[in-house]
């Protein structure tokens, strides 16, 4: 992007660099797109596994983005408003997800919700079982994704200030009142983008969901774990397959970044 | 040829193992580059890379160990994964000298690439065991009781080899079972065990020794219709063949069949 001066400030060897950067993620991708068997392609993508594989991701992934704003919202303004002791331990353990192995966070989450774990033993008692169940997998899922819808929301929060908040309060809204009326539209935008982005590595998720949920067809064998186990005999399939996780990831990315741009003004506005 | 030499090892470094494992390998393996004049039998040197089946781990390491020990001089490298996995990385050019498969559909794949050198050699069988934790919380005591209302069974999908055995065994004594988790690899099978997280799971029998006191393994008859069978075959690039087919004679020597025998390995 120009600046009012025409002025770029980077060096031109800069480019050549950031073309190496950008030939090695691209670079692979279009190695798959080459290995694609285009005759058999949607015959691979439409067998009965590859369907309820996607079927299952996609229901999953929306459940997790649900947990993830239901739960997200309260945290990030905790987090950007509230003032309290721990405040910056609890921003690093709600990070954490985000640099954690995934299967890490399987075992912890096994422990945790297992039959033998520390919640599940009393779940277990009240008849609720969570291993090898749909609801693993969106535990699994919202464990992973969370970070994401946090740290965009906290952000939002951050840059758009509490001005319009305090005037609200002062013309006698209650705090409830401010921050649905207030609050939340504004941070729309970048509500909307750590949305997306929770969906998205929700739908990618692939460690955790082996390590806790497990994997039968229909039930707990999510897109990631189909193409995992075709890889085993049809290699063929695991790209197709791959090919579709690839398409949906580029759409949900290119979804977040018009969020955010279209977020911009809105931030900016007097 | 050095720098031939030095670019397999750098594909080597990628392809397997830790860094410092593949640059020991790549220093050991420099002297025999050069043959001297009086290479008998007895004089063996240099480095095997060996892969093998996942479920050979704790076997081939031990093989290796004793190996190395009796051939002074020598290195073997160990590359440990699913047999499917491996046979993708020697067709890839990974610089593999000997491959032990843990089923011979795998072997047959390299055989069909025309990658083998010779023919492979079946040097061990395993058969499949029901595992359950040291409690046994369902009272399995059959393959039978695996079909009961209630009990979470993990096994492994019909795509990876325990799988197909496990299905081969279902069909074989007309019992159906409905798993709550098919994995892709049976030591996620033996994880779920091991956690408590299910019942039971059907592992192979060196799975369960393996574990130790953490599953109890009940033996099924009905095991016997699904015998894997592992052979070895040296790797038709290999560089250093004598020392791959001396490798090859110690797995299926007296002593190595002990070691095998130990963990629960039947003989082929």
């Amino acid at each position: 992007m120009k600046t009012a001066t025409g002025y770029q400030g980077i060096p031109r060897w800069i480019y050549a660099v950031a073309a190496v950067g950008g030939l090695l993620v691209v670079l692979p991708l279009v190695a798959m797109l080459a290995k694609v068997n285009w005759p058999q392609f949607v015959p691979l993508i439409t067998s009965e596994s590859s369907l309820a594989a996607l079927g299952l991701s996609l229901r999953t992934s929306a459940a997790s983005t649900v947990l993830c704003i239901v739960l997200g919202i309260p945290l990030a303004l905790v987090l950007a408003r509230g003032e309290f002791p721990g405040q910056r331990l609890l921003r690093a353990f709600v990070l954490l997800p985000l640099v954690l192995p995934p299967v890490v966070g399987g075992i912890a989450l096994l422990y945790t919700f297992g039959r033998q774990g520390l919640l599940g033993k009393s779940l277990e008692a009240a008849g609720i079982q969570i291993a090898f169940s749909t609801t693993a997998v969106v535990l699994a899922q919202t464990f992973v994704a969370l970070p994401f819808l946090v740290v965009s929301l906290e952000g939002a929060l951050r840059s758009a200030g509490n001005r319009y908040e305090a005037v609200a309060a002062t013309l006698g809204a209650r705090p409830t009142t401010v921050l649905r009326r207030v609050t939340l539209p504004l941070v729309l935008p970048g509500l909307a983008s750590g949305a997306v982005l929770s969906f998205a590595r929700s739908l990618g998720e692939f460690g955790a969901t082996l390590t806790f949920a497990g994997s039968l067809e229909g039930v707990t064998r999510t897109l990631p774990l189909e193409i995992y186990l075709q890889r085993e005999t049809d290699a063929d399939a695991a790209v197709a397959l791959s090919l579709v996780l690839v398409a949906v990831a580029v759409a949900v990315v290119g979804l977040s970044y018009g969020a955010r741009r279209s977020s911009t003004p809105a931030e900016v506005r007097p | 040829m050095r720098t031939l030499r030095l670019k397999k090892c750098i594909v080597g470094m990628s392809v397997a193992l830790g860094l410092a494992g593949a640059l020991t390998a790549c220093g050991a393996t420099a002297p025999a580059a050069t043959p001297t004049s009086n290479s008998g039998a007895s004089q063996l040197s240099g480095t095997v890379t060996v892969f093998a089946a996942a479920s050979l781990k704790a076997t081939f390491t031990q093989l290796a160990k004793d190996f190395e020990a009796k051939n002074p001089g020598t290195k073997v490298t160990l590359s440990f994964a699913g047999s499917s996995d491996l046979v993708t990385q020697i067709s890839q050019g990974a610089p593999a000298d000997v491959f032990a498969s843990a089923d011979t559909k795998n072997m047959t794949k390299l055989a069909d690439a025309k990658l083998l050198d010779g023919t492979a050699t079946n040097f061990a069988t395993n058969v499949l065991e029901i595992a359950v934790p040291p409690s046994n919380p369902a009272s399995i005591s059959s393959l039978a009781d695996l079909a009961k209302p209630g009990v979470k069974v993990v096994t492994c999908a019909s795509q990876v080899p325990c799988g197909a055995a496990t299905e081969t065994v279902e069909k074989a004594s007309g019992i159906t079972l409905s798993p709550v988790s098919e994995e892709s690899s049976v030591t996620d099978v033996l994880g779920k065990v091991t956690s408590g997280e299910a019942d039971a799971g059907l592992v192979y029998v060196t799975d369960v020794k393996g574990a130790g006191d953490k599953v109890m393994g009940v033996p099924f008859p009905e095991s016997d219709a699904a015998v894997n069978t592992y052979p070895i075959a040296t790797v038709s690039s290999s560089q250093n063949k004598e020392l791959a087919v001396a490798f090859i004679a110690s797995v299926t020597s007296e002593a190595g069949k002990k070691v095998l025998g130990d963990a629960g390995f039947g003989a082929p």
